[in-house]
């Protein structure tokens, strides 16, 4: 295999590991900070026992995260070294505001939000958990800027020429505000919270199956559908923002979505298909001219297909991404449908009354991991022969001196470290919620029933 | 490239990155010492201390080498595209210890088994070694320079990391931020672990001044470039001196029990050893002895002067903030450790 291969698998690899985490902190983070919040409202223990719980399981998510996003950042000067050079006048300065604003502010205060109960009062302790939100929030912002630009690059300009070329800040906001970053931000937003929303499903599902923790796990259950609820809607009207801007931006990525090969006839949308990219033929089951009717409200307007655009310049793994793209939407509405019926039953006060439902919801953690996952790749593959959308290509991207032995050494370096790494992760979480959110040291303080009796009492 | 009270972009920037390289060495190194040192720990409770008193603060240590790297890729991005393609192999081995770091000091704590603590004991250990130690010898090549080709880009086998000036400053690197680390769980901890800090700080003390002492006389015989800066302007030669005088002062302020003053020694060991290396090589981030013609420096690495101009925008408004937030953060866990529910 060639290096540019083997250095595209080894960041799909790194970063498709990496991104299980980050997105739960960002979802877990806003639960924390409504549990914690109506624990300092009311005073009720039951929020505090599930708020020290979702903290502990925080630190463990957070801690993974941090380790392979170090790993991130790294590997574009590694594996990716024209790249950087081409990039470096743009992407610098994002990655140089996340650590600065973001990843600081984050990690700074999650050493208070994990062991400082004791050391700080607790308006100051839901302080931090605010602070330890926005922080990862923040940091989505700049690492999906600077992903947009390579979708849609703005504000800048190319200086020199061949392997000397790069591009140039000629408008700092038009960077940051580049025609997709908008969109594609808010969409990335949501599929964080709803990582975290469904996490505190399943787990919370999970303990009234087996009748644990039930007080916690209803009270829990029930903050987290309605997050869930809300965010699975709004993510249908942020996808489709994201989509209406891929069809005017990218509008090989958004052929290759639905595999629509000939730009004079009207564009189809499939609920399940696959495309021959030999025969350019797509199959399946179809609403005939649903995309043109997406994209231009008319269901026979033509849309430009794979055909116009030269084949060195479009995707060729059209089939994969139109699975991805598929899969993600229909798991997008999967979740719509869950958290709509969860949330009927609980309207109708039959929520936890049905077995196969709390069951369903044990399960439903996978969903929103997944369609992130496959969203990605959808826009990642989509954008491809290109690194930098229409200006620099990923075959051109690359660390010209590090050869194909050096990063097959660092891919099964990390194919080994990370296959450990998630069995240990998966093994202490399966701890931690075996355990449960009341502790040894919390039954300590029920029974004592004096030490917090305040929740706004300062130690 | 634009200017500011007189002084060029590039050079505020690289001001900036060395602030931001020596803020990372003086925070993550006490917790790497620590970890380095951790073996020398025998007892559970001593260790559960040891790892409790870099606890709430490690991860936001480790911020500054992530706002370093972006530093770089920021402000020179032809820099970091070299550095990290030529130190491709030292750099993997660095990053997986980064990872069993973080997981060794998460995990160790979640089981109450004695093999399952033991086991993370020694990943937190020779990791947090083998950090100290590629730091070290990053530092080393990047001091004695890289061979570069016309593209600016690494020219020599992966091994050549492997030369004995580079191995000196790894050991260096490796002995100061356990006499670092050994500081700071003194000034964390009390009685019997406090006492055997105590006796370990002296030992670290003594195996960094030889390690010092031989990587000096190393680089006057055989690393001429290094030297010349001093050589041809003595007014700079104070910085050595104050070296010096920063590392007498350790074991004297360690042996009155003044162990604050004795972190601020070695904390200005540090900043004083990145300083000197700095004005070593400027205006070289990357120096290339068999081709100079090839190096790259602050000038020829630089992003544009508008990102320049952003980047200290931004580095204006971050730098107080985080200082302020990472005081606060220093200043709520001050004190001796006390384990109690939440801790590792």
């Amino acid at each position: 295999m060639n290096v540019e291969i083997l250095a595209r698998i080894q960041f799909a690899f790194t970063i498709a590991f990496h991104y299980i985490y980050p997105p739960l902190s960002i979802g877990l983070g806003l639960i924390i900070v409504i549990m914690e919040g109506l624990y300092l409202k009311t005073g009720n223990k039951v929020y505090e026992h599930a708020t020290r719980f979702w903290i502990r399981i925080f630190a463990l998510i957070f801690g993974i995260g941090v380790a392979t996003g170090i790993i991130m950042e790294f590997e574009f000067g590694t594996n990716w070294a024209t790249y950087s050079k081409y990039v470096g006048d743009i992407f610098g300065s994002a990655l140089a505001a996340e650590g600065i604003f973001a990843f600081a502010l984050e990690s700074g205060f999650l050493g208070i939000l994990i062991f400082g109960w004791n050391r700080v009062g607790p308006k100051v302790h839901f302080f931090s958990a605010i602070m330890v939100f926005l922080g990862s929030l923040f940091s989505a912002v700049w690492i999906v800027v600077a992903n947009s630009w390579q979708q849609t690059p703005a504000g800048f300009r190319i200086v020199g020429q061949g392997m000397n070329a790069r591009a140039e800040i000629t408008d700092f906001w038009a960077m940051v505000f580049n025609p997709s970053s908008m969109d594609r931000l808010i969409h990335v937003w949501n599929g964080a919270i709803l990582a975290g929303a469904f996490m505190v499903l399943s787990v919370n599902a999970w303990y009234i199956l087996r009748n644990k923790f039930t007080d916690i796990a209803k009270e829990s259950f029930k903050i987290a559908l309605l997050v869930a609820t809300v965010f699975s809607l709004l993510q249908l009207l942020a996808g489709h923002k994201s989509g209406e801007g891929v069809a005017v931006n990218q509008p090989a990525k958004l052929a290759a979505m639905e595999g629509h090969y000939d730009s004079f006839a009207k564009a189809d949308m499939y609920l399940l298909g696959y495309v021959n990219n030999k025969q350019k033929k797509t199959s399946g089951i179809k609403i005939p001219g649903g995309l043109s009717y997406i994209v231009h409200g008319k269901f026979d307007a033509p849309i430009k297909g794979l055909d116009a655009f030269d084949p060195s310049a479009r995707p060729t793994q059209i089939n994969t991404i139109f699975q991805t793209y598929h899969i993600m939407v229909a798991l997008g509405m999967t979740m719509i449908l869950l958290t709509l019926f969860g949330s009927y039953l609980w309207w109708r006060k039959k929520l936890f009354d049905k077995k196969w439902v709390l069951v369903a919801f044990v399960w439903s953690v996978l969903l929103p991991q997944i369609a992130n996952q496959a969203g990605w790749f959808t826009a990642e593959i989509g954008r491809q022969p290109w690194v930098v959308y229409g200006l620099l290509k990923t075959s051109d991207a690359l660390s010209k001196t590090v050869k194909a032995n050096q990063v097959i050494f660092s891919l099964v370096l990390f194919t080994i470290v990370y296959i450990i790494l998630f069995a240990l992760f998966l093994f202490l979480l399966n701890r931690k919620i075996q355990h449960g959110p009341a502790d040894d040291n919390a039954k300590d303080e029920i029974e004592e029933g004096t030490k917090r009796d305040n929740p706004l009492m300062i130690h | 490239m634009g200017s500011y009270l007189g002084i060029e972009y590039t050079v505020w920037w690289f001001l900036v990155f060395g602030a931001v390289i020596s803020g990372y060495a003086i925070l993550d190194g006490f917790d790497l010492g620590a970890g380095a040192l951790h073996l020398f720990l025998n007892k559970e409770e001593s260790r559960r201390i040891a790892l409790n008193a870099i606890g709430p603060v490690w991860d936001g240590n480790e911020v500054w080498l992530v706002i370093g790297g972006g530093a770089l890729f920021a402000g020179f991005p032809v820099a970091y595209a070299a550095i990290f393609s030529a130190f491709y192999i030292p750099f993997m081995i660095f990053m997986v210890g980064i990872i069993f770091r973080a997981v060794a000091i998460e995990f160790r704590s979640k089981e109450p088994m004695l093999w399952w603590r033991k086991l993370w004991d020694v990943a937190y250990c020779v990791s947090s070694i083998v950090i100290a130690l590629s730091l070290g010898l990053m530092l080393g090549n990047v001091a004695e320079g890289i061979p570069l080709n016309q593209d600016r880009e690494f020219a020599g086998s992966w091994l050549s990391f492997l030369n004995p000036f580079a191995i000196l400053v790894s050991l260096t690197t490796l002995a100061l931020f356990m006499v670092h680390g050994a500081i700071y769980l003194t000034m964390k901890t009390e009685n019997r672990l406090y006492a055997k800090l105590h006796l370990l700080t002296n030992n670290f003390t003594i195996f960094f001044v030889v390690t010092f002492v031989i990587t000096t006389l190393y680089t006057l015989l055989y690393i001429p470039h290094l030297s010349d800066f001093f050589r041809s302007r003595p007014g700079f030669f104070v910085i050595p001196v104050l070296m010096t005088a920063t590392i007498a002062n350790i074991p004297r302020q360690v042996k009155r029990g003044k162990y604050r003053y004795a972190f601020l020694s070695s904390a200005a060991t540090i900043a004083l050893l990145l300083i000197m290396v700095s004005l070593e090589v400027f205006p070289y981030l990357l120096y290339s002895p068999q081709n100079p013609a090839n190096s790259i420096t602050i000038y020829n690495a630089a992003s544009s002067s508008k990102t320049m101009k952003i980047l200290l925008i931004i580095a204006l408004i971050g730098t107080p903030l985080v200082g302020v937030y990472t005081s606060f953060v220093f200043w709520t866990f001050k004190g001796k450790v006390k384990l109690d529910d939440m801790s590792y």
